[in-house]
């Protein structure tokens, strides 16, 4: 394990400013993403959980380099992203990839299958000619279990769940080392989310992909990731190894996010935390700890100062000041 | 088991799906199946008829001045030289539709490819772009478009640029609307982490997904091109006679409006007839591109 992780973001902080008028100056920020330090190990997959508007896909796209982040820095195989060349940043781009929320919208709806998969080849693997891509594109629609011969199609004649298995062989095409998935089974029904996950799963492990899972749902994150980052308003609380995060939660966030999360066995359902309110406004975040405003256990001194993400033991941080608490771990599954 | 069930799902929809349903609602489109079938009879005759007459549009026989139409060989009767009608309203069409067709065709180019760059880079250039489109929209086009007339040479070719260069403003709007909201689409992420150029995401990812509102825009435009034509003619600072157009010969008639009222009437009708076709056309495209109007 002594490897350099694939992926690491240092303070990473993506701002958005709103102006207002015309003559602006400075107005208010929203702080999207707001200090984030995280490494993805070589070969292992993160789930990034979080409500909506914690920032995870804010995130996502920051480390794809889809948004040039306002401080901090991301490193891709150990190359600062902000101070690659043209032809350094080209290669990193192909080097990753990404899996979109939204299986509608991720297609173009005038290209054909075959269109659609050739175009990473056409920009990475100039080389290539047009029946060589054409190839390729049938065989990975064929690795990620849809018939090869329905390369011609067009996007309109797929459900969700093949969808989303097209867009799995758009990223895959180009043989990249890390895959951002932002949210990519949450538009599937049930069933189909099950198969998808379990591609993915089989993909990672026969290609050897490093990978970004973000996701609101607990069970897709305990079922894929080796890793958790729990992200609340901008910020990393709690970093941990999937089974550690799941039977020894430390931050208090985490803790009532496995209550929430549903249970298939009535006999041990237990209490379930019901947080106060909303997540507070990213434009106003409140002092000290972001999450005593909604935290069951907060004292006075939360709001003093920002919890910094401490090393609690191997493999697991967490961003809270009290050590004296005893949460409860998730409901065995 | 569950692949098995994907696959039927997806080979049930024929592929020509989303092309016969648009095809079934125009069909279904009784106004514009009337403008087609005029359209390609006013096209007809004007390619065909002069060779089926006669007499030839500058043929003079001054012993038939103001013959009434439907008297003799004269179908739609002769103007004050005694010159054949329709051998002139046919030559007038001629020029009139092809003005009107390659004025569209000039000014879609113009207004897509402003529009396009104006939507996909939006920003400052996106800003100028579209304050300039503005710009052109805050002159009055008939005297926007008798000003150039008046510089410059009035030839058929010459009418053509101006009205393009008068009329491209509503398709650069209709397009970098369109853009706009397209280019916030995940297809559009997705061809830029694919490493797509500037160029190909606008030329290949998003105008494919704007030609049907281009489309509508372009037929609409064919009317209005027509129209202006007429109008810049009948002012006298169009096509040039002895050369016809339908504008001009509106013009030649207002003078004789009591004694000869067929002189007036025969282009008027042709005019009203190409405009509305193309605008009933334009129409029924608008519909049958537009899947939310076969909803009951």
């Amino acid at each position: 394990m002594n490897e350099l992780p694939l992926i690491q973001t240092a303070d990473l902080k993506q701002h958005f400013p709103l102006h207002k008028g015309l003559f602006g100056g400075q107005g208010p920020v929203i702080r999207a993403v707001d200090g984030v330090s995280i490494d993805i190990p070589r070969r292992s997959v993160l789930g990034l959980v979080g409500e909506s508007g914690s920032g995870k896909s804010t995130l996502g796209r920051a480390i794809m380099g889809l948004s040039r982040p306002t401080a901090g820095t991301m490193t891709f195989d150990g190359i600062d992203m902000a101070r690659a060349s043209s032809s350094e940043l080209k290669s990193l781009r192909r080097r990753m990839q990404m899996v979109f929320q939204d299986p509608f919208s991720s297609l173009n709806p005038r290209m054909s299958i075959a269109e659609t998969l050739s175009v990473p080849l056409r920009f990475h693997n100039p080389g290539l000619s047009r029946s060589r891509r054409k190839d390729r594109a049938a065989e990975m629609l064929e690795r990620v279990g849809l018939p090869g011969q329905y390369i011609s199609r067009f996007p309109h004649e797929f459900s969700g769940g093949q969808r989303q298995r097209i867009g799995i062989a758009r990223a895959l095409i180009v043989q990249p080392d890390f895959i951002m998935a932002d949210e990519v089974v949450s538009a599937l029904d049930v069933s189909v989310q099950a198969q998808v996950l379990n591609l993915f799963g089989r993909l990672q492990r026969d290609l050897e992909l490093t990978m970004l899972f973000i996701t609101h749902d607990l069970a897709v994150v305990g079922h894929i990731s080796d890793f958790v980052a729990v992200m609340y308003l901008g910020r990393v609380v709690e970093f941990a190894s999937t089974r550690e995060l799941f039977s020894n939660p430390r931050h208090p966030y985490t803790e009532a996010l496995l209550s929430a999360a549903p249970s298939p066995k009535s006999a041990n359902r237990r209490k379930r935390i019901v947080l106060k309110g909303d997540i507070p406004s990213p434009l106003n975040p409140p002092s000290g700890c972001q999450f005593r405003t909604r935290c069951p256990y907060a004292v006075e001194d939360c709001s003093h100062e920002v919890p910094k993400l401490r090393e609690l033991s191997p493999e697991h941080k967490a961003a809270c000041i009290r050590d004296d608490l005893s949460l409860a771990p998730a409901t065995q599954q | 088991m569950t692949a098995a069930v994907e696959q039927r799902a997806a080979s049930s929809t024929g592929s020509d799906w989303l092309k016969s349903r648009t095809v079934k609602r125009f069909i279904r489109h009784r106004l514009a199946i009337t403008g087609v079938i005029m359209i390609s009879l006013i096209t007809f005759m004007c390619v065909v008829g002069p060779w089926l007459l006669p007499y030839n549009m500058l043929e003079i026989h001054i012993r038939d001045r103001f013959t009434p139409p439907l008297t003799g060989d004269y179908l739609f009767g002769t103007d004050e030289m005694g010159r054949d009608l329709a051998a002139r309203l046919f030559m007038a069409g001629r020029i009139s539709l092809m003005v009107g067709v390659a004025a569209m065709l000039l000014s879609t180019l113009i207004g897509t490819v402003i529009g396009l760059v104006a939507g996909y880079f939006g920003k400052v250039t996106g800003t100028l772009l579209m304050r300039l489109t503005d710009s052109f929209l805050c002159f009055p086009q008939v005297f926007l478009l008798l000003t150039l007339a008046a510089f410059l040479q009035p030839n058929a070719f010459m009418i053509t640029l101006i009205i393009a260069a008068t009329s491209w403003m509503e398709v650069a709007r209709i397009v970098s609307a369109e853009i706009r909201s397209l280019r916030e689409r995940d297809f559009v992420t997705a061809a830029k982490i694919s490493g797509a150029s500037h160029t190909w995401i606008m030329f290949r990812e998003l105008l494919p997904n704007t030609v049907g509102p281009i489309i509508v825009a372009a037929t609409l435009t064919v009317a209005k091109a027509i129209l202006l034509e007429a109008y810049v003619s009948f002012l006298g600072y169009g096509i040039q006679p002895p050369l016809p157009s339908w504008g001009n010969m509106l013009n030649n008639a207002q003078q004789f409006l009591d004694t000869a009222p067929w002189l007036a009437i025969v282009p008027g009708v042709a005019i009203t007839a190409a405009v509305t076709s193309f605008n009933f056309i334009g129409d029924g495209l608008r519909d049958a591109l537009d899947a939310r109007s076969d909803m009951p």
